[in-house]
């Protein structure tokens, strides 16, 4: 007769290790102080994930469903970016200088309550909590192309309303000229505003501007969703600028003031490298980067290496119809 | 000060073992790199992070081969040596596939892009002069070219001395910020220096102060 297997060891329930810490395995050895170590190798994660990372550590966002409408104009038919490569492909240096950061760092992001603030020159200052960031104005979804400073590009199906309709209800005063926006301001969630290291050497809070004319034509958009749902942090929850003849940087991220003023407001990058980030930073295939091309791009849909993905890059992003805007400006000189 | 008084070997066997998992490891990431991204599991955007890890393992292997030297001198050992070359050489191979990346996939051989950029872009000329003197070092380091070469041999290979400020460089000024990544390497790199340098200005001292007594001998 076979003899029952006897364990050598015996272990009761109390020996066994807590779910929650087996889960959270990886962190408790961080925080044992493997941080240096790990923060040189980890640096390429989304790269080479696999290598040193389990799929675990990812909480994926769940937005909330937003109410819009579709209007036909905006439906355009380029290949969309595949929702999960918008929300994993983040410059917002606040959470961290790669990529792949944002989506990782920012997962536990409050953004509610959340006050987003309209004054400087207007008649009536506005104050929006979070419910009305997405309630006050009706929605529109609206697909654009996105095109980054550094020569890539995606196509977004953004959610939102237009920032002039927010701005008309402020009745700005004659006498504004610009509009100046800043991005929340809160080391204790931004782990990029805490040191040089971390943030990139940027001088937070983040800070963008627009003509007020640029401000109010209907193709600047302030965003509060995207694919259907309301915005990933990493994306710039819970709202966000986008003006899609520009380079992505002057599409700031969760704003909580928008200030009217007469004066050309400072904006963060122009500030940085004036002479490779111009205040008015149109898409413009004819002024490169001081560093590459602004020719052409790469965009960002689906398929590996083989794809091949690069486009020549059109003015003002294809949007030729801002292009009155800028009549009589040299734009070589005004990049 | 030397670890240990007695000079630290390893068998044969060792040391080709440990030879074959090197070569496994640089061969085998470089060729799942190209595999996982031409069939799209390298991220957003496979071509940048191909660009990236590329990049960033060329110079790990770089700070690797200047950190034996010192390494063979502390334990003491002969033993690091014996890798030198290999490492070395695996250096200008994930250089090579990261300026071949950058041609293929990323400008997607648009040779006259390729020519305009390689000539226009400070940051990518200083890469280039890395990359062409990595090539240099890498042609020379036959054992039989080495005995032909004599004196001239060590005198060229110094300048991997050159090349590792020049990629650090290409480094740092590829990104759109000073405060990034690279920071971290240029200070590996300057611990790996430091005593090298500070051997430099000791030979530098000794040749002037005779020079300087040279001097005065004939007057």
């Amino acid at each position: 007769m076979a003899k029952p297997f006897k364990p050598s060891i015996k272990l009761t329930d109390n020996d066994v290790t807590n779910e929650d810490v087996y889960m959270n395995r990886r962190s408790l050895l961080k925080s044992m102080g493997f941080l240096g170590a790990s923060t040189l190798l980890a640096k390429s994660a989304g790269a080479a994930g696999w290598f040193w990372e389990d799929e675990e550590e990812k909480t994926a966002f769940k937005g909330k469903a937003l109410e819009f409408s579709q209007p036909p104009k905006f439906q355009i038919t380029e290949t969309r970016t595949p929702e999960d490569k918008v929300t994993s492909y983040n410059n917002f240096y606040e959470f961290g200088t790669s990529k792949d950061a944002p989506a990782k760092n920012a997962t536990e992001f409050q953004t509610n309550p959340w006050t987003l603030k309209v004054d400087g020159m207007v008649k009536n200052p506005i104050e929006l909590d979070h419910d009305a960031l997405t309630k006050r104005f009706p929605l529109e979804e609206r697909i654009y192309r996105l095109r980054c400073v550094e020569a890539w590009s995606m196509v977004v199906p953004w959610i939102g309303f237009e920032l002039g309709a927010l701005l008309k209800q402020a009745e700005p005063l004659m006498s504004a000229k610009y509009v100046a926006f800043e991005t929340l301001y809160d080391p204790e969630q931004m782990p990029g505003q805490r040191s040089r290291f971390t943030g990139g050497g940027i001088d937070y809070p983040y800070v963008e501007g627009l003509r007020l004319d640029e401000a109010m034509h209907p193709l600047t958009l302030m965003s509060v969703g995207l694919y259907g749902k309301t915005l990933p942090p990493q994306n710039g929850a819970p709202i966000r600028l986008v003006v899609p003849w520009k380079y992505g940087f002057k599409s700031i991220k969760s704003i909580v003031r928008i200030r009217l003023t007469d004066k050309k407001p400072p904006t963060t990058w122009n500030r940085l490298a004036a002479n490779e980030y111009g205040f008015y930073a149109n898409v413009n295939p004819n002024v490169s980067h001081p560093r590459w091309s602004q020719a052409s791009e790469r965009r960002i849909t689906t398929g590996g290496l083989l794809a091949r993905n690069r486009i020549d890059t059109q003015m003002f992003n294809g949007y030729s119809e801002v292009a009155p805007l800028y009549k009589d400006m040299d734009l070589s000189r005004y990049y | 000060m030397p670890l240990r008084k007695k000079t630290f070997r390893l068998s044969v066997w060792q040391r080709r073992s440990l030879k074959g998992l090197i070569h496994l490891f640089a061969l085998g990431y470089i060729a799942w790199l190209f595999f996982a991204g031409v069939t799209d599991q390298l991220g957003p955007d496979p071509v940048n992070t191909l660009i990236n890890e590329t990049g960033t393992w060329a110079i790990h292997f770089l700070l690797l081969t200047l950190t034996l030297s010192p390494l063979a001198k502390w334990l003491p050992s002969p033993e690091p040596m014996q890798f030198r070359r290999m490492i070395g050489v695996y250096t200008f191979v994930y250089a090579f596939a990261h300026l071949l990346t950058y041609i293929v996939f990323e400008l997607q051989l648009d040779m006259a892009l390729v020519a305009s950029e390689i000539v226009s872009r400070p940051y990518i000329i200083v890469g280039m002069a890395a990359l062409l003197l990595l090539f240099a070092l890498t042609a020379t380091s036959f054992k039989r070219i080495q005995r032909n070469m004599g004196k001239k041999w060590q005198k060229l290979h110094n300048s991997i001395y050159l090349i590792l400020p020049l990629a650090l460089l290409h480094f740092s000024w590829s990104q759109k910020t000073f405060w990034q990544e690279p920071v971290w390497y240029w200070m590996i790199g300057l611990i790996l220096m430091s005593p090298r340098m500070k051997q430099w200005y000791v030979t530098y001292q000794k040749k002037s102060q005779k020079k300087s007594r040279d001097k005065n001998a004939v007057a």
